[in-house]
């Protein structure tokens, strides 16, 4: 009993280690990408400088960062000060706990190791609740600043990411009732079962996700908190070093998560598009080259992947594309325009379930 | 509750990480004390007022607004998961918690407690 039980423990930790480490490693690639991408779309070359093609670029960023002084400024209140970015980036990290990374598992040593590190059977209210959890963090951090530009900052990002959490949480709304389970699993399973990706019945809940998600991460155009040419750069201005750095790697795996939920919720996961039309199975690539457990594994890996760029990309091009609300406009967009929206999705797929006799 | 093991696992392991990034800067990084550098930022002049000043109450409003909305979200979640076993009765109560939800959000948007400015 108690070797079971260490041997549970031993595994996962070795997920975690896993899954931590691919979004720490993931983050310098962001940053690259989005500046890479953003480059392109304004026709200019990105970063070319250190390491071929300016591959190396972030990780040049994150050694400078590393090496800078930490201010902590005479005025603040020290502990809250130093305790601020962890509580943003805890939570940020946390949320991945849930997330699948692909559909089966792998048999190592006689052990099944799964590719999430657990099934909670609420997971996207896990999800939900312990990415606001960061808010906190937020405002924590302008606060104890104890300087103008941090604390209105950090009203703005409070107010707008509550704001927008509730569209966020009802937009899931509309794809929990279509898989009738909040198991992040469970909910890829129910669109494998529905032969149908919940992005189709959804299109709306997707939208109004996706937009409360971009508020939600404070990115461009809804980047109001750090709208540096009336707030310097918002909550983290007194932030430096590596600091500032935690509040960085936590706002790149803030919209990790937001495009993983997206990609569980309405994108079928690791499933390949049309899951039940067979002659499509070449596409599930992995398949064919690897041996025995590792295909479908890396298959499931691929289409994870492969969705989840595709929402982060879409965050790049979207940044590259808008320009930024006024804060009146993000509010009226946020309270007047999605939660009604939401609200009448809801009822909406309501009644198409009532109506597919889709209800017991 | 065995499956909520890892995520506490997972709690300990990214405050290990945010930790060990920052004892690393701390090692390596230099420490100079200057009381200029130290002050609080405010575009190159010297500071005027405390900051925490009075702030407009329309972030009390979206606080409140916030509790309101996000408490039904959560009644709605149990209710989503369960929908198709529910059937009609759900739906009929449902539209009646939702519509009363309404009306109380269109008093708030006709109080105007969703305007900004």
């Amino acid at each position: 009993m108690e070797t079971q039980m260490f041997i549970t423990i031993l595994i996962s930790v070795v997920q975690i280690s896993i899954v931590l480490s691919l979004v720490a490693l993931s983050v310098p690639l962001l940053i690259l990408m989005e500046r890479k991408v953003i480059g392109f779309m304004q026709s200019r070359i990105g970063p070319k400088r250190v390491g071929p093609s300016g591959m190396l670029q972030t990780i040049a960023d994150g050694l400078k960062l590393l090496l800078k002084e930490d201010i902590i400024p005479d005025r603040a209140d020290k502990w809250v000060f130093r305790l601020a970015p962890m509580i943003v980036l805890v939570p940020a990290f946390v949320a991945f706990a849930v997330v699948p990374f692909s559909g089966t598992g792998l048999n190592v040593f006689g052990q099944r190791i799964t590719p999430w590190v657990t099934d909670l059977n609420i997971g996207i209210l896990f999800i939900i609740a312990i990415s606001s959890v960061g808010v906190f963090g937020i405002i924590l951090g302008g606060w104890a600043s104890n300087s103008k530009y941090p604390l209105l900052g950090a009203l703005r990002s409070a107010a707008q990411m509550v704001s927008y959490e509730v569209p966020l949480g009802l937009a899931l709304v509309g794809g929990l009732m279509w898989a009738g389970t909040a198991s992040m699993v469970g909910i890829v399973e129910a669109q494998r079962e529905a032969h149908l990706w919940f992005f189709i019945p959804q299109v709306v809940g997707t939208v109004i996700y996706f937009m409360a998600g971009v508020a939600e991460t404070n990115r461009a155009p809804f980047d109001l908190a750090e709208a540096e040419t009336e707030l310097v750069s918002g909550f983290h201005t007194e932030y430096s070093g590596m600091r500032f750095g935690l509040y960085f790697i936590a706002e790149y795996a803030n919209m990790l998560i937001v495009a993983a939920v997206a990609t569980t919720m309405f994108f079928g996961g690791w499933l390949r598009p049309f899951p039940n039309v067979s002659w499509l199975a070449f596409l599930d690539i992995f398949n064919f080259i690897l041996p025995g457990q590792w295909g479908p594994f890396m298959s499931g890996l691929m289409w994870v992947i492969i969705k989840v760029s595709c929402f982060i990309f879409l965050y790049y091009w979207i940044r590259a594309t808008f320009p930024r609300y006024r804060y009146d406009q993000l509010m009226s967009i946020g309270w007047k325009w999605l939660l009604p929206l939401a609200l009448a999705n809801i009822m909406g797929t309501g009644a198409l379930l009532l109506w597919l006799g889709q209800t017991g | 509750m065995i499956a909520y093991l890892p995520v506490l696992l997972f709690i300990l392991a990214a405050i290990a990480f945010g930790a060990v990034n920052l004892i690393l800067s701390w090692i390596v990084r230099p420490a100079r004390y200057d009381p200029v550098k130290m002050s609080p930022y405010e575009c190159g002049i010297e500071t005027l007022h405390d900051p925490r000043q009075r702030y407009s109450v329309h972030y009390y409003l979206i606080a409140v607004l916030f509790i309101v909305f996000d408490v039904e979200t959560v009644f709605l979640f149990p209710w989503a998961v369960q929908y198709k076993v529910l059937g009609w009765f759900g739906f009929v109560e449902m539209s009646v918690f939702i519509l009363i939800l309404v009306i109380a959000y269109l008093y708030a948007w006709k109080k105007g407690a969703l305007e900004w400015v």
